[in-house]
């Protein structure tokens, strides 16, 4: 038997990058993924590629409380009690500071930190009632040192790793556990549009000489969801190349 | 003791670990049967379960003592 089987697992920013690659894992791992997109049709072909059964597709704007709490409400009547959540929807608006427009902040801020908190405050009740649940919210290497021209996505990043320590801290005593990953420099659509020299220079910061994979990112979520990471709570768990030490 | 009565301290004496006889009319959940926040949010799903209804935040608020809790379920009821 597989270690996630059993398991529903709602994964958002699911169809690309990083969160394809993690719906994939917790798929393979045995868990029925809810692959959540911003569009149901792009979320439900995503689904549809996964290995074994028991997978949908939901389109859901995380930016919006009520769409965050029909979702739950729709996964739970679709495909069970929710026992996993993955916070990974994600976007950048990069701007200098002094360029930044309202709308570059807001965005950011609705996308990647409140669509976390709607969804992880839609999940708690019945993660407590059962006594069990995995929560996991992809942050970034940038939340904890910051990065020039992304003052909104930095501030988002570092404002979920304390949003899930405080969850950490009131939930485990209900046995819910909430970590987060920080991926460094990562293979994907997001990292592919900095130009050459950004790139190698960023490269340079990397020990480990090499970006990393959306898997490298993917295996990390599925063990901090899984047994092997039972006594794991409130942790940064960074997958970087050991660009930040 | 009214039937909605006994089984709600039957469920506040459980959610709570505490003996029956602590669970009085005027015994506040936090100052005198030592709920914390999150305890008396379990303790409202398992009164949503137990009666089969739905309980609003606010109205969750108001409910800080076994008779308040009483009274708030006998009119739903």
């Amino acid at each position: 038997m597989k270690e996630l089987e059993g398991g529903v697992a709602v994964v958002t920013g699911g169809t690309r990058g990083i969160g394809r690659a993690i719906c994939e894992e917790l798929a393979a791992g045995g868990a029925s993924v809810a692959v959540v997109a911003t569009g149901e049709d792009r979320a439900a072909k995503a689904a549809g590629e996964l290995p074994g059964d028991g997978h949908a597709g939901f389109g859901c704007d995380v930016s919006s409380v009520e769409a965050c709490v029909n979702l739950i409400k729709r996964v739970e009547d679709d495909l069970g009690p929710i026992s996993i959540l993955v916070n990974n929807a994600g976007i950048t608006r990069d701007n200098i500071l002094v360029r930044m427009k309202d709308e570059e902040w807001q965005a950011v801020l609705d996308t990647n930190l409140s669509g976390a908190f709607y969804l992880m405050r839609a999940v708690s009740r019945g993660m407590m009632k059962r006594r069990t649940g995995k929560i996991v919210n992809v942050s970034s290497v940038v939340g904890l040192t910051g990065n020039r021209g992304q003052s909104n996505y930095a501030a988002a990043k570092a404002g979920l790793i304390a949003l899930t320590k405080s969850v950490a801290q009131e939930l485990a005593g209900r046995g819910v556990q909430a970590n987060v990953v920080a991926p460094g420099l990562i293979e994907t659509d997001m990292t592919a549009v900095l130009p050459d020299d950004v790139r190698d220079a960023m490269l340079g910061q990397v020990p480990l000489g090499r970006l990393g994979a959306p898997e490298d990112i993917a295996r990390t979520v599925r063990f901090l969801v899984g047994p092997g990471a039972s006594y794991i709570t409130g942790q940064v768990v960074v997958v970087d190349g050991g660009m930040v030490m | 003791m009214s039937e909605i009565a006994s089984r709600v301290r039957e469920i506040i004496a459980q959610e709570l670990g505490v003996e029956m006889d602590k669970v009085k009319d005027d015994a506040n959940f936090v100052e005198d049967l030592g709920a914390d926040s999150l305890d008396t949010v379990e303790l409202v799903m398992a009164f949503e379960e137990e009666f089969g209804i739905e309980i609003p935040d606010e109205d969750a608020e108001q409910m800080q003592t076994v008779g308040q809790a009483i009274g708030y379920l006998n009119e739903k009821e």
